[in-house]
């Protein structure tokens, strides 16, 4: 039984007027689903957080809202296209191996502008601090976001501060926004992906989450993983540079590969074959997932992007990632189809096939 | 990881596939018992791999699907509790009580927290002595063990603010009362590999002469699995129904001395009604007389509960393997992986999820 | 239920009283109980699920198991018909070859 999701422009132009959140615009009224507060579930990245955007935020916002959902919002001024972007983190612990919640908070934005195929122009970065919060630790936090951006070769233009009542946990949460110009050349959105293409991932999966993982309370373990913050609008540069037809650009971040993969499928009502044999997965993430019971594929990445990219075009755009730093292992891992549209069927390393959903929530330990 | 991804060999598996359909003349239905093997299975694609006339039944060896709904009640019931820090296996999150999960009840202001060890929950326990900490006892005899010693130590250490909730529940009466169901089709066996690493294989042998069916001691890498319903099949084309141990490097026919002692000391027998099955007689644990100051049950005195599965759900007659996902009405409309019903179609390896997953590909290419 | 993996023991303590250890899976490493195994040595593999050593890891058999699978095909050639094959280890108190008493616990009636 094959499920679609319900037709949400209809929705939202018919309770652009009402302030009341249609519950029957639900996939399914299951007694579950009635629970009226916001879950963990919803930030993770899967189809809650989808749902919340469809069925509460988007009919709430009525006709104001123009959300082609991608990753950045693609303005026309004048003869030029400027890419906005906005993005919090929330992360904890603030500090993890190879990063911070700063590397996350400049490069995370940075890359979304990057998909749209712009070039950062400037970031705003707002805090919201907890009272109470270490100014030791803040420092730390505000030098990594300096150094990040300086790293990006970005500007931070503007911000803001707020300071929230103790007791609500993390610290410190970090709102970034950005603009960039649109390269000329580029027209790379979800809608692009075509029976055909080419299925790319810039280099090794899983591998911030399992460094942010190993040191959760509860779950803490000793690894060589260290998080892959990286921004990646060179690389971008570089792939278009090349005159390749690029159709979608997406970095898989919450929810991991598996997420972004059904996220574009169900965009462009495209099927999308995986190779699991091809992606490159570390040993070390490999164990680590191995250990906890997780599947890599929807474990969050951070300075790693997915490229659909026209067949003939599929090994240029390869040579010129590999010759990037942050593109060094590159991989084929997939393509396109017309069967399936929708969805995300993967060829398991055995032959068989095995379908990869859209993840419901966070993905959890598990001992089963 | 050594030893563990050599047993992942394609090449190898194709060798088992093939000796697999060399070997099979008939239709099998074979029932694989534990939740991690149901999961290897549908993750590595090994049901589609196998000759059509093979049939796996996916059992009832995952404690999110089998634990009692109203144990589940009573963990949410303490959980919501100000003084309480809930401590859990990731995979009992989003199992549904009769009105919420544990999740909602986070969301709500309960301090719930994912471990990865009940030892876990213990130096929580220290940490915040002001606190009552319950660590969320399930799973079969697997995890017994690792409960068990969690809760020796904290009456060794005299660590009063800590206790267990426990639901337990034994795989031999499971497999019993599976054989006893009239309309059972089960014909064969995989045991699961981890409880028997820890409980022997003693108590299987019983089960193959009562019910005249094989029973493989499997394991849960892709090979292993195949090893286990390779073995099967010979048995079964050839009338045999012994015991065999498929899982010899993690197997051994006593067991694990220290971890039995540990459990006989530690938890009594006692009758454990399973989600979506019903009683089984003797098929549980509970925590014995001498550990009754570290019962949650009996420190919240949890009582006013009233537990509501809902109307349509029909997970226990899949757990049975009695009807498959799809023929419950509720399949795929209002019980989905994103509100489920019933335990089979929270976790990953329920059957209801898993069938939801594979069969969904299936309709779309016809 | 069953998630559980082999790993090594890389050092051991005692802590309060419950022989602790670090084991290391691969690339990653944790703090593994090893109560359960209390004759347990340095660099032995065990098998690990919720931060307990269960049962040790018997290397040998898992060698041996992965050179029967290797063997299957062979075994093949050598009787020409997958059938014939199986009719034949039907017959066999063990088709894989020796039993030994480490664990295989076959039970014939």
């Amino acid at each position: 039984m094959s499920e679609t999701p319900p037709d949400t422009t209809d929705r939202a132009a018919a309770s652009a007027t009402s302030a009341a959140i249609d519950m029957e615009a639900w996939v399914c009224p299951a007694p579950l689903r009635d629970a009226p507060n916001i879950l963990l579930g919803h930030g993770g990245g899967g189809a809650m957080s989808a749902e919340l955007v469809e069925h509460l935020f988007l009919p709430a916002f009525g006709s104001a809202a123009d959300a082609g959902m991608g990753d950045s919002a693609v303005l026309q001024v004048g003869t030029e296209r400027l890419a906005f972007s906005t993005d919090s983190y929330v992360v904890k612990p603030l500090f993890f191996p190879g990063g911070s919640i700063g590397d996350l908070a400049v490069n995370g934005t940075v890359n979304d502008l990057a998909m749209a195929g712009a070039q950062p122009m400037a970031l705003s970065t707002a805090f919201i601090l907890e009272e109470g919060t270490s100014l030791a630790e803040l420092a730390r936090v505000a030098r990594a976001v300096g150094n990040a951006a300086l790293a990006a070769a970005v500007k931070l233009v503007t911000g803001d501060t707020k300071v929230v009542d103790s007791g609500h946990g993390d610290g410190v949460y970090i709102n970034t926004a950005g603009i960039g110009l649109v390269d000329r050349r580029a027209d790379i959105r979800p809608q692009r992906a075509r029976t055909g293409d080419a299925v790319i991932v810039s280099g090794d999966i899983g591998v911030h989450g399992v460094a942010v993982m190993s040191c959760r309370e509860g779950l803490e373990f000793a690894t060589t993983v260290a998080s892959d913050s990286a921004p990646l609008h060179g690389l971008v540069a570089a792939m278009i540079e090349t005159g390749a037809d690029i159709h979608t650009l997406r970095d898989p971040t919450r929810g991991g590969v598996g997420a972004t993969l059904n996220e574009i499928a169900r965009a462009a009502d495209v099927g999308i074959s995986l190779n699991e044999r091809a992606l490159p997965i570390p040993g070390a993430v490999r164990d680590a997932c191995g250990l906890l019971g997780l599947d890599p594929l929807y474990v969050a990445n951070e300075g790693k992007l997915i490229a659909f990219v026209a067949p003939e075009d599929a090994d240029r755009v390869l040579a010129a990632m590999r010759a990037h730093p942050y593109g060094r292992r590159a991989t084929l891992i997939g393509g396109c189809v017309a069967e399936h549209p929708g969805m995300v069927v993967a060829r398991t390393a055995l032959g068989g096939t095995r379908v990869v959903d859209l993840p419901i929530g966070e993905q959890l330990p598990r001992i089963c | 990881m050594k030893y563990l991804d050599e047993f992942s060999d394609p090449e190898l598996a194709g060798k088992l596939i093939d000796q697999i359909r060399a070997a099979t003349t008939r239709r099998w239905a074979i029932m694989e018992v534990c939740g991690g093997q149901t999961h290897s299975i549908i993750r590595h694609g090994i049901d589609q791999l196998l000759p059509d006339q093979i049939e796996m039944i996916h059992g009832p060896g995952c404690p999110v699907c089998v634990t009692p709904l109203e144990i589940i009640d009573k963990a949410l019931e303490i959980a919501s509790r100000p003084d309480v820090i809930f401590c859990s296996f990731g995979d009992m999150l989003r199992v549904p009580g009769s009105a919420k999960d544990l999740f909602r009840i986070k969301s709500e202001g309960g301090d719930v927290r994912v471990v990865y060890s009940p030892l876990d929950a213990l130096t929580i326990a220290r940490a915040n002595p002001d606190k009552q900490v319950v660590f969320f006892g399930i799973g079969f005899e697997t995890t017994a063990p690792a409960n068990a010693m969690t809760v020796y130590q904290a009456k060794r250490l005299g660590i009063t603010n800590f206790s267990l909730l426990v639901s337990h529940v034994l795989v031999p009466p499971a497999i019993a009362a599976i054989m006893e169901a009239p309309t059972c089709r089960v014909q064969a066996f995989l045991a699961a590999g981890h409880v028997c690493s820890v409980m022997g294989t003693d108590e299987y042998p019983p089960l193959c002469d009562t019910y005249d069916i094989p029973i493989v001691v499997t394991g849960f890498e892709p090979l292993d699995i195949l090893e286990g319903i390779r073995r099967a099949v010979l048995q079964l084309e050839s009338g045999r129904h012994v015991l065999e141990n498929a899982y010899r490097r993690a197997v051994r026919a006593e067991g694990n001395a220290p971890a039995k002692a540990m459990l006989l000391d530690v938890f009594e027998v006692t009758d454990r009604a399973w989600r979506g099955i019903g009683m089984i007689p003797a098929s549980g644990w509970r925590l014995s007389d001498s550990y009754r100051d570290y019962d949650a049950e009996y420190r919240f005195a949890v009582t006013d509960i009233h537990t509501e599965e809902s109307a349509v759900c029909r997970s226990g007659e899949v757990l049975q393997g009695l009807i498959k996902p799809h023929d419950c009405s509720a399949y795929g409309t209002l019980c989905t992986p994103r509100n489920p019903l019933g335990a089979t179609m929270v976790s990953s390896e329920g059957a209801c999820a898993a069938y939801y997953l594979y069969r969904r590909l299936e309709v779309t290419n016809v | 239920m069953c998630l559980a993996v082999p790993g090594k023991i890389l050092r051991m303590e005692d802590r309060d009283g419950m022989l602790m250890s670090v084991v290391d899976f691969g690339g990653v490493q944790k703090d593994v109980c090893l109560q359960y195994i209390p004759d347990a040595q340095v660099g032995e593999y065990v098998v690990v699920h919720v931060g307990f050593a269960i049962q040790r890891l018997d290397e040998e058999s898992a060698v041996q198991t992965l050179a029967d699978f290797e063997r299957l095909g062979v075994l093949e050639e050598e009787f020409g018909d997958g059938f014939e094959l199986a009719a034949r280890q039907a017959g066999m108190t063990n088709p894989e070859g020796a039993a030994t008493g480490n664990g295989n616990s076959e039970v014939l009636r």
